[in-house]
């Protein structure tokens, strides 16, 4: 009854959320255009909507263009993959002594992680580029994965923390009742009922991870090899001929991917987003 | 919820259990963390102050004082990129909390289709934030891409419009594609925090006769205003520090109309070379991040006391 709607509301609704979707999807909708116009008719005005000339050519072309589109994507993956698995090893057992413990120093130590979450690492390049070559991690994927993971356990653990927190104490208290130690509690009990928490927060990481590993790559990373999707398309961006339906066929196809593999995740992700909050 | 209630905790008993003081296990937990952090982010940080007093560049370093600071307090350019940098701030937040509502809302009314429709909102915070703004690049393209090509069709403009030229358009030009970069993940929480509202609330509103307005002003909107205040927080300070949306579309231009804070950082240190006046700057994004955010914890915590947080 109270979710029902009258026909002119439906209308309101639906015409809202096809504006609001036009808005979300009109750059995947201009990329997927252009990467269907022959070059010639890129640069061609008037400017024309549809033609008639549309051909997949550059989807073919690209893989000579960008001879290493293959490994560019396979990098992002990897170097997002390492970034979560690492982060949330750190982000776990800390995530969990903020939502549950009491011990000195908890409020600060939290609102200093909270700072870290402040700086990009635009404004710390120099330095990091310092300790990077000091560690001898210049130009390989740890220059990309170390950065990354420093500046996501901040976000992870106040994701984390806040879903571990809605997760009722009495189940843990009848644990620690019973005699069960506190790393027990957290293994066996805590753990299992944070797994749609968990899933939520190392998706949030991956994405993370996998949005912006752009301005690591292009100041740590030299190798072209190692190099991560967006840094290795931007590079082709800098020549003087862009063949600019390739880029965009190329670019389209890079993240395709990880699209494909969010589709899969995304319900868990969505359930589990409100799962946490559903149990208060 | 299942294995919670078969799980043999009083197996464990026998395991006589070591009780370690809490603090000293709770320490135990969060010291890795602290660690890297301290290495990769505390020590750069260190390192940046020491640079800001020196004219550090390619050839060496010596100390300089207080001179990076003083340079940068007398010009009226960096005056104006603070001011910029916080009104690019206050418009895409603005804009980021008001479209994720509306959209969180949309997305959450019982209506066919609406799985299909949160995954197509998800999109551009799933990909490469620089792949988008390839995508935006062209779109915002005068002579061939689709917003000034549409505008000429149905007479908006006379001819075309390069959307990144100047100095007003490429401004807001950018703020809509950071915004673009921003909603989805804002819409996702905020939707996440409606459906956690317990659902006998609304119920009892309705059978009162609440309108949906008011359900939604005095029901929705207190419930998810912990959510509401920590997303502002968050997005505040990822706008801050957007770097690539610019970088990308304008690389600061033109004439400096979207230098923020931080892409006059990078440009002076990584572009020129210029280190020491680099770490000044970053130094100074840091006081006023720090100062932002204190501000902001404040009413986080006044926030939380008054509508409850989590137990």
């Amino acid at each position: 009854m109270m979710d029902r709607y009258s026909k002119l509301q439906l209308v309101g609704i639906y015409a809202a959320l096809a504006l609001f979707l036009t808005f979300i999807l009109l750059p995947f909708v201009e990329m997927f255009m252009v990467s269907l116009r022959p070059l010639e008719h890129l640069f061609s005005t008037p400017y024309r909507f549809w033609g008639d000339d549309f051909s997949f050519e550059a989807y073919s072309r690209m893989w000579q263009t960008v001879p290493l589109l293959g490994r560019y994507i396979l990098n992002s993956i990897y170097i997002s993959g390492m970034v979560t698995l690492i982060t949330m090893i750190f982000v776990v057992p800390a995530a969990y002594a903020y939502a549950r413990l009491d011990f000195p120093f908890k409020n600060m130590s939290l609102a200093i992680f909270l700072g870290v979450n402040m700086f990009t690492g635009a404004v710390l390049l120099i330095p990091l580029y310092r300790v990077l070559r000091t560690l001898g991690l210049l130009n390989t994927y740890w220059s990309m994965i170390v950065p990354g993971v420093a500046f996501l356990i901040p976000t992870g653990i106040w994701l984390l923390r806040s879903y571990l927190e809605k997760i009722p104490r009495e189940l843990e208290e009848a644990a620690y009742v019973d005699g069960a130690s506190r790393l027990y509690t957290l293994r066996r009990v805590v753990l299992p009922l944070a797994v749609p928490g968990l899933i939520v927060v190392g998706v949030a990481v991956f994405i993370g991870a996998y949005a912006q590993q752009f301005l690591f790559a292009i100041t740590f990373n030299q190798t072209r090899e190692y190099q991560p999707l967006p840094a290795g398309i931007y590079e082709f961006i800098g020549y003087q001929d862009v063949t600019w339906n390739e880029m965009m066929a190329a670019s389209l196809t890079g993240v395709l991917p990880v699209m494909v593999i969010f589709l899969f995740l995304q319900k868990y992700l969505v359930a589990g987003l409100t799962a946490g909050a559903v149990k208060e | 919820m299942a294995d919670i209630t078969e799980t043999p905790v009083a197996a464990s008993a026998r395991r006589a259990p070591i009780r370690m003081p809490e603090r000293w296990f709770a320490w135990a937990l969060v010291a890795p963390a602290m660690l890297f952090i301290a290495v990769i982010v505390a020590w750069p940080l260190a390192e940046t102050f020491r640079l800001s007093f020196t004219d550090a560049r390619l050839g060496g370093e010596s100390f300089v004082g207080t001179k990076n600071y003083t340079d940068l307090l007398g010009s009226s350019r960096f005056h104006d990129t603070i001011v910029r940098t916080f009104f690019w701030m206050f418009v895409s937040v603005s804009l980021k909390l008001v479209l994720g509502l509306i959209g969180a809302t949309l997305l959450n009314a019982a209506v066919p289709g609406r799985a299909l429709f949160r995954i197509l909102v998800m999109p551009p915070w799933v990909i490469p934030i620089a792949i988008g703004c390839i995508g935006w690049l062209w779109l915002y393209n005068g002579h061939f891409g689709l917003l000034s090509g549409v505008a000429q069709r149905i007479g908006l403009i006379d001819g075309p419009y390069e959307f990144l030229a100047y100095k007003t358009s490429a401004f807001y030009s950018a703020v809509v594609t950071d915004v673009w970069v921003g909603t989805p993940m804002v819409t996702l929480f905020f939707l996440a925090a409606m459906q956690g509202v317990p659902r006998d609330l609304y119920e009892a509103a309705y059978v009162d006769g609440a309108s949906r307005w008011y359900r939604f002003r005095r029901i929705t909107i207190p419930q998810i205003m912990p959510v509401i205040v920590s997303m502002a927080l968050l997005s505040a300070i990822w706008t801050f520090n957007s770097f690539e949306v610019i970088w990308i579309l304008t690389e600061g231009g033109p004439r400096g109309a979207t230098t923020t804070l931080i892409v006059d950082t990078y440009k002076v240190a990584i572009g020129n070379y210029k280190f020491g006046e680099g770490a000044a700057r970053a130094v100074v994004i840091v006081v006023l991040l720090a100062i932002f955010s204190l501000i902001y914890l404040y009413f986080l915590g006044k926030v939380n006391r008054h509508y409850g947080s989590g137990k």
